[in-house]
């Protein structure tokens, strides 16, 4: 999943109300500063104070925040409203100055496609992801990532596909055999799509925790648009069984299976006959023929 | 209040939370036994509460409040409760003339933009006020229900911008809390609807979702409830905790048991 950081272009990170994803774009954003990148954040949906909240002075002072939460649409007329709303803070973005690797993460893409029209939100954010050529400049090209976070369940197909086509890597968290994974959807220029499956937590720091993930032939091949389901994620019982539980049920003796004293015991001796019969049926041949040998003395 | 409610939310009325969202919503049920919940919960904790009821009088509120120990007629009278009657306000928005912008102007527009006028209203009425008043412990805004404003002719956006707002106002800067109640249309494919109940699923820190009975109606268990604390911004290393209850409601008093477990049938 570090690869993500290592291309620039969009990503995509697809969360649901289930499996929330600031908590990974918070971890991304903790690497990237740590690689001594400039981040730079707008943030619509939670406080400067909530979103810096779990990050230490090191990643801090390398945010640029920009922040849309407390008056997006100037209704306070205080001043305080950012100048030209949602697209002014986005354009602010694009004509920023500084050189070097650049992390941009929009909290989230979500807040801005409800209130911004499809099309100028995705100009806007083709232009912030395609900043690494810089046209009759002689200054070094330098790499620009954006970071989107986005909520799936409150768009239709037509804006996901839009956002889709424009993304090189697609995260789409979820579940996986109960631990939280990412589905990681990647289409770079002139290469085939990649999937994979990458098992993860994060840590209080943000930091990121990979887990080996599962078998390779386990691994579905998954449409990105689609969330993969698990079935194990309501059951009430258990499916498998632990090692001394296997054990405890192969050395289970069960009714039905006699061992050979107990087939012996159950052969009754009529005569010279030996008849393998039941035990309720030997008791009854049993009293038949004793009655019948007192009816005959 | 019921009590048992408060057991499952490990919450008590003088341990209550600072800057939460609470989302409640049903599908195929009646869930406003939580809205009265939470009415008088707040109130037993010396909230400063301001109540947006578009669904029903204020003296149905009352009658059910009483039975649960809270009496609106006095705690609006000392000034704990603000509460805007929509069913009566409404009237007066096209039958009374108007020097300020009324909280429902927008039923008056044909274009309304959005629910400025009400964010304003609910701004004014949990700002903390200075003049000897009793001190209350933090505001509170609960609204019953979003989903009208929705079926009033408001863009699911409007909704949602005027939520947004409202945190900034009573989570953010009041260090209040804010109880909200959607209905889910489940099957009826409203977009609107679900994009309002998504959004703000999104938002919140607790989500308390009432649903009918799969088998239909029952006489002893009335409903299923599902409790999710959500952690918006909390690291995924401490998982969102999902409870689910089966409850019936009585006269005074809501009980609730583990699912199969009802009284009835064991």
């Amino acid at each position: 999943m570090l690869d993500l950081l290592a291309v620039g272009g969009l990503v995509l990170l697809r969360d649901s109300v289930e499996w929330e994803g600031r908590s990974l774009l918070k971890a991304l954003i903790k690497k990237s500063a740590l690689c001594g990148e400039q981040v730079h954040i707008l943030s619509c949906e939670v406080s400067e104070e909530e979103f810096r909240e779990g990050f230490d002075s090191d990643v801090n002072n390398r945010l640029v925040y920009y922040d849309l939460f407390r008056d997006p649409l100037n209704w306070s007329k205080t001043g305080e409203a950012f100048p030209g709303g949602p697209l002014g803070a986005l354009r602010a973005i694009c004509k920023r100055t500084d050189s070097g690797p650049v992390t941009i993460a929009l909290d989230s893409l979500s807040w801005l496609l409800l209130h911004l029209p499809c099309t100028m939100l995705c100009q806007t954010l083709h232009a912030l992801s395609r900043q690494d050529v810089c046209p009759g400049d002689s200054s070094p090209v330098r790499q620009v990532r954006v970071l989107g976070l986005l909520h799936e369940e409150l768009h239709g197909p037509g804006p996901m596909a839009a956002l889709s086509s424009l993304a090189q890597t697609e995260v789409t968290l979820s579940c996986t055999m109960g631990q939280a994974s990412a589905h990681i959807h990647c289409q770079r220029p002139r290469q085939r799509p990649t999937h994979q499956t990458q098992l993860f937590s994060i840590l209080p720091d943000f930091s990121l925790d990979l887990q080996e993930g599962p078998p390779p032939e386990s691994q579905p091949h998954l449409d990105p648009h689609t969330p993969p389901v698990d079935p194990m994620a309501h059951l009430t019982f258990n499916l498998r069984l632990s090692n001394k539980e296997r054990e405890a049920k192969d050395s289970l003796t069960l009714p039905f299976q006699f061992s050979s004293e107990k087939n012996s015991r159950l052969y009754c001796t009529l005569g010279q006959v030996r008849l393998p019969v039941t035990s309720s049926m030997s008791q009854m041949l049993m009293m038949t023929w004793t009655k019948k040998t007192q009816m005959t003395t | 209040m019921f009590p048992e409610l408060n057991n499952l939310l490990n919450t008590t009325p003088d341990r209550a939370e600072q800057g939460k969202l609470t989302l409640l919503c049903d599908v195929k049920t009646d869930g406003s036994f939580l809205v009265h919940h939470f009415l008088s919960f707040y109130l037993k904790a010396n909230c400063k509460v301001c109540f947006v009821a578009l669904i029903q009088s204020f003296s149905h509120y009352n009658i059910v409040g009483q039975k649960l120990g809270v009496n609106l007629t006095m705690a609006r009278e000392r000034g704990q409760l603000v509460f805007l009657e929509g069913l009566k306000s409404s009237v007066d928005v096209f039958f009374q003339a108007q020097k300020e912008p009324h909280p429902l102007q927008f039923l008056r527009e044909a274009n309304a933009g959005n629910l400025q006028p009400l964010y304003e209203f609910v701004r004014e009425a949990l700002k903390p006020v200075n003049n000897g008043e009793a001190a209350w412990r933090c505001p509170v805004l609960l609204v019953d229900d979003l989903s009208v404003l929705l079926s009033l002719g408001m863009g699911v956006v409007a909704v949602l911008d005027f939520i947004h707002y409202c945190r900034v106002a009573v989570c953010w800067e009041l260090k209040g809390n804010m109880v909200v109640l959607v209905h889910d249309s489940d099957d009826a494919e409203d977009e609107e609807n679900d994009i309002l109940l998504n959004g703000l699923s999104h938002q919140s820190h607790l989500i308390l979702r009432a649903e009918g009975l799969a088998t239909g109606f029952c006489r002893d268990v009335h409903g299923q409830l599902r409790i999710l604390w959500r952690r918006p911004s909390q690291p995924t290393a401490q998982r969102d905790r999902s409870l689910t209850y089966q409850y019936k409601i009585q006269d005074k008093s809501v009980s609730f048991f583990a699912k199969g477990m009802s009284p009835a049938v064991l």
